[in-house]
């Protein structure tokens, strides 16, 4: 099995470094075959990983493949940590992966990067595979940090762009600051168990919990409560929580096949992921919890709000994904682990499939991204029109569609659990339904319904996208339609993610939902009854009013609640703020360091300053150099008797 | 018979008139020279007296070893000075200052 593992891993590595260093020789043909072949392997490997585990039984692999060093009792190797959870995101990843990159070809066709495009996300796919298979923490860290910078080289991929280049150097410099906890949390494991190995450190997650920090005497922290908070820091600058999420909607200025694949599917939900693999160390502190549910909950609400509002029909995907991930961080948050991962797979197809459908758009439109100059788009792009139908609907939840599945299991154990904060979090999701289909359906009724607003040139020239493109649409629209109907119930309410996943059992709250399960069939049934549902219906319906059946009422209500609409315009001021006090500040700081601590200090005061006293005590000693031979004889005279004084009277 | 304490004493007395010349000497660069041998002079009267006071002859033999070197100095000196003479046409204290920093 551990030549499949390593296979799995270095078959896109492979078909990265043919594809970005041989890219002139092997020409764009050798480069996209060798790299959809790399992964292609990957996925099919995957899948039969995914199929041992789940269905012959397979035991869990934990093994190391390559120890790099040992010190000191510290072993730092790389080896994998093959259960449910990683075999399952291994899936994911190397699906979506394999569908962006077929849908690559036809996206890209135009590009003069078209090499380096495919060798950056294959190395994607290799660094993220690396993430979820590790089993040890420095493993993680690896694939955690080389995801970041492949997602840096993405969003700058047209570096010709002074708008891609800001948002590359802002995605970069935000998940420092997450970064940075992320280390620390790691240290904190570190020093309290001894240990990376995931297996050894959840073994003496007692001890993190057993200590305290002591920053004064009287003052101390509880080692877990630290631990986790600083873990989740890091999760909050990949996973895009508030204030962190900055760099998300900006990513949009890379090409579309990564957003979808970035910065939609698989990287931004690295962060749910790891919380999910911490979960003995997160179980052991109620506040840590806590902390993850206020702050997913205000990102779920909040962040979708701003997609209402734009008009970038690859920014309000952007937006809306922020708003998912915030879901899956409220489940992380009411203990629910295994909602979040069910919620992060269907949401990795529905919405790599809703920016692939935007991208479709966006080549049929001549990279036109503004939704105010679409429309009517349904009668020249059949597919696109009825694939994006469909993961609108999964967006929204509607029953029977994948995301139906994990959106409405999630709600349901938000409302079943007790944790410091879950009322918050309970509005705020059953709001948030709404919101979502408010703007999931603006984006869908502005782009495919309503009168042809492009220019004649444009409308022309309209016409479906090729089979690569669409093919990847139809593969992908097909899970986000029905994969929740056949694994909500083994894998949230059943035995699916026992041994990867711990829930201390009185904080199982799906065990309680899961008690009213009887079958997919019944659920959908039984979600009519609940509020969520009608929610977003209402959504669907308001968007339906506003944007297709009376669209002044829409400019009414934007000039009624202009103050409204100003705020989530700025995007509730975290931009201002990142520019005006943060980056000033820094700025500010910097300029005071480097002409206070690098002019005047090191440069003026301890090299010119250092030479100039050499210079002036030399300038002074030279007056004793008389040049005449009796000062000479004078000071060796002077000596001789202070010698002789000193002899006399010591 | 007359004690130590004043041969030793005149030796001091040579030695300080030795020490005066080099400092107040501000013209001749031969005087400084004569200086020199004063002092050298000086310390001989020293090995002598107490050569004589101790019944040693060794001091008396250093004494002739001195007045040899000292010779020997003055010539090399003299013939110094001569050079310089030649080369800046003046043997005054006062002009020889190219050791100033």
């Amino acid at each position: 099995m551990q030549t499949i593992y390593l296979t799995i891993v270095l078959a896109p590595l492979i078909a990265c470094l043919i594809a970005g260093l041989f890219g002139k020789a092997v020409g764009r043909v050798g480069a996209q075959s060798v790299t959809i072949l790399g992964v292609a392997i990957s996925c099919a490997l995957s899948f039969y990983v995914l199929y041992q585990q789940v269905f012959e039984g397979a035991p869990t692999f934990n093994g190391t493949v390559y120890t790099w060093l040992v010190s000191d009792g510290l072993q730092l190797s790389v080896g994998f940590l093959i259960d449910h959870l990683s075999a399952m995101m291994m899936a994911v990843v190397s699906f979506v992966s394999l569908m962006v990159h077929i849908y690559t070809i036809g996206y890209m066709a135009d590009d003069d990067g078209y090499q380096r495009f495919f060798s950056y996300i294959s190395l994607f796919t290799f660094s993220m595979l690396m993430l979820v298979m590790a089993n040890n923490f420095l493993q993680l860290f690896f694939g955690w940090e080389a995801v970041g910078v492949v997602s840096y080289l993405l969003i700058g991929f047209w570096y010709k762009k002074p708008t891609a280049i800001f948002a590359s150097l802002k995605a970069f410099l935000v998940n420092r600051v997450g970064d940075f906890g992320f280390v620390l949390g790691i240290a904190a494991v570190l020093r309290y168990t001894g240990s990376l190995d995931y297996v050894t450190v959840f073994g003496h997650a007692s001890q993190i919990a057993a200590a305290q920090i002591h920053i004064t005497s009287t003052v101390s922290w509880s080692a877990i409560t630290f631990t986790c908070i600083c873990l989740f820091i890091g999760a909050m600058a990949k996973s895009a929580q508030v204030p962190l999420h900055i760099w998300l909607p900006d990513s949009m200025e890379g090409p579309t096949p990564i957003s979808a694949l970035i910065h939609a599917a698989t990287m931004v939900t690295a962060g749910i992921f790891m919380v999910a693999r911490m979960s003995p160390l997160f179980e052991l502190s109620e506040t840590a919890l806590s902390f993850v549910l206020v702050i997913g909950s205000t990102t779920a609400f909040f962040m979708g709000l701003i997609g209402i509002v734009s008009n970038d029909i690859k920014r309000v995907i952007a937006y809306s994904t922020l708003s998912q991930l915030g879901y899956m961080t409220v489940a992380l948050g009411v203990s629910a682990y295994g909602a979040g991962i069910f919620h992060l797979m269907t949401h990795a197809f529905f919405k790599a499939l809703l920016f692939l459908a935007a991208g479709s758009v966006i080549i049929a439109m001549h990279h036109e991204q503004d939704m105010r100059k679409m429309g009517g788009l349904r009668k020249h792009m059949p597919i696109t029109y009825w694939t994006c139908l469909i993961g609108c609907l999964a967006l929204i939840g509607f029953p029977g569609t994948s995301g139906f599945f994990s959106k409405d299991s999630l709600i349901e154990a938000v409302g079943a659990s007790h944790r410091a904060g879950h009322a918050y979090a309970y509005i705020c999701v059953v709001a948030g339904v709404f919101v979502t289909g408010l703007y999931t359906f603006r984006m869908f009724i502005m782009t495919f319904l309503g009168k042809e607003r492009m220019d004649h040139h444009t409308q022309e020239h309209l016409h479906e996208s090729p089979w690569v493109v669409t093919v990847p649409l139809i593969l992908l629209a097909i899970p986000s339609a029905i994969i929740g109907w056949f694994t909500v119930g083994p894998m949230l309410f059943g035995k699916f993610f026992e041994g990867s996943i711990f829930v201390a059992p009185a904080n199982n709250v799906l065990e309680h939902v899961g008690e009213e399960f009887h079958g997919s069939a019944s659920f959908v049934l039984s979600a009519f009854l609940a509020l969520p549902v009608w929610l977003a219906g209402l959504g669907v319906l308001t968007a339906y009013v506003f944007f297709l059946w009376r669209p002044e009422w829409a400019d009414a209500a934007q000039a009624r609640f202009k103050w409204l609409y100003t705020i989530l315009i700025d995007k509730f001021g975290f931009d201002w703020v990142n520019e005006h006090i943060i980056m000033a500040g820094a700025r500010l700081l910097g300029g005071g360091l480097w002409r206070v601590g690098d002019q005047l200090v090191i440069d003026d005061g301890m090299v010119n300053g250092s030479a100039r006293t050499v210079g002036w005590l030399g300038s002074v000693m030279r007056y004793a150099q008389s040049g005449y031979l009796y000062h000479y004889a004078f000071a060796m005279i002077l000596g001789l008797a202070a010698l002789l004084l000193w002899l006399i009277w010591r | 018979m007359i004690s130590l304490t004043y041969v030793l004493a005149l030796s001091g007395i040579l030695f300080a008139i030795a020490v005066a010349g080099v400092f107040l000497n501000r013209k001749n660069i031969i005087v400084l020279l004569m200086c020199i041998e004063l002092m050298l002079l000086a310390v001989n009267f020293n090995f002598v007296a107490f050569s004589r006071f101790r019944g040693d002859i060794a001091g008396q033999i250093f004494v002739f070893f001195i007045l040899t070197v000292a010779a020997a100095e003055a010539a090399i000196g003299l013939a110094i000075l001569v050079v310089l003479f030649r080369e800046r046409s003046s043997i005054e204290v006062e002009d020889l200052d190219t050791l100033q920093g």
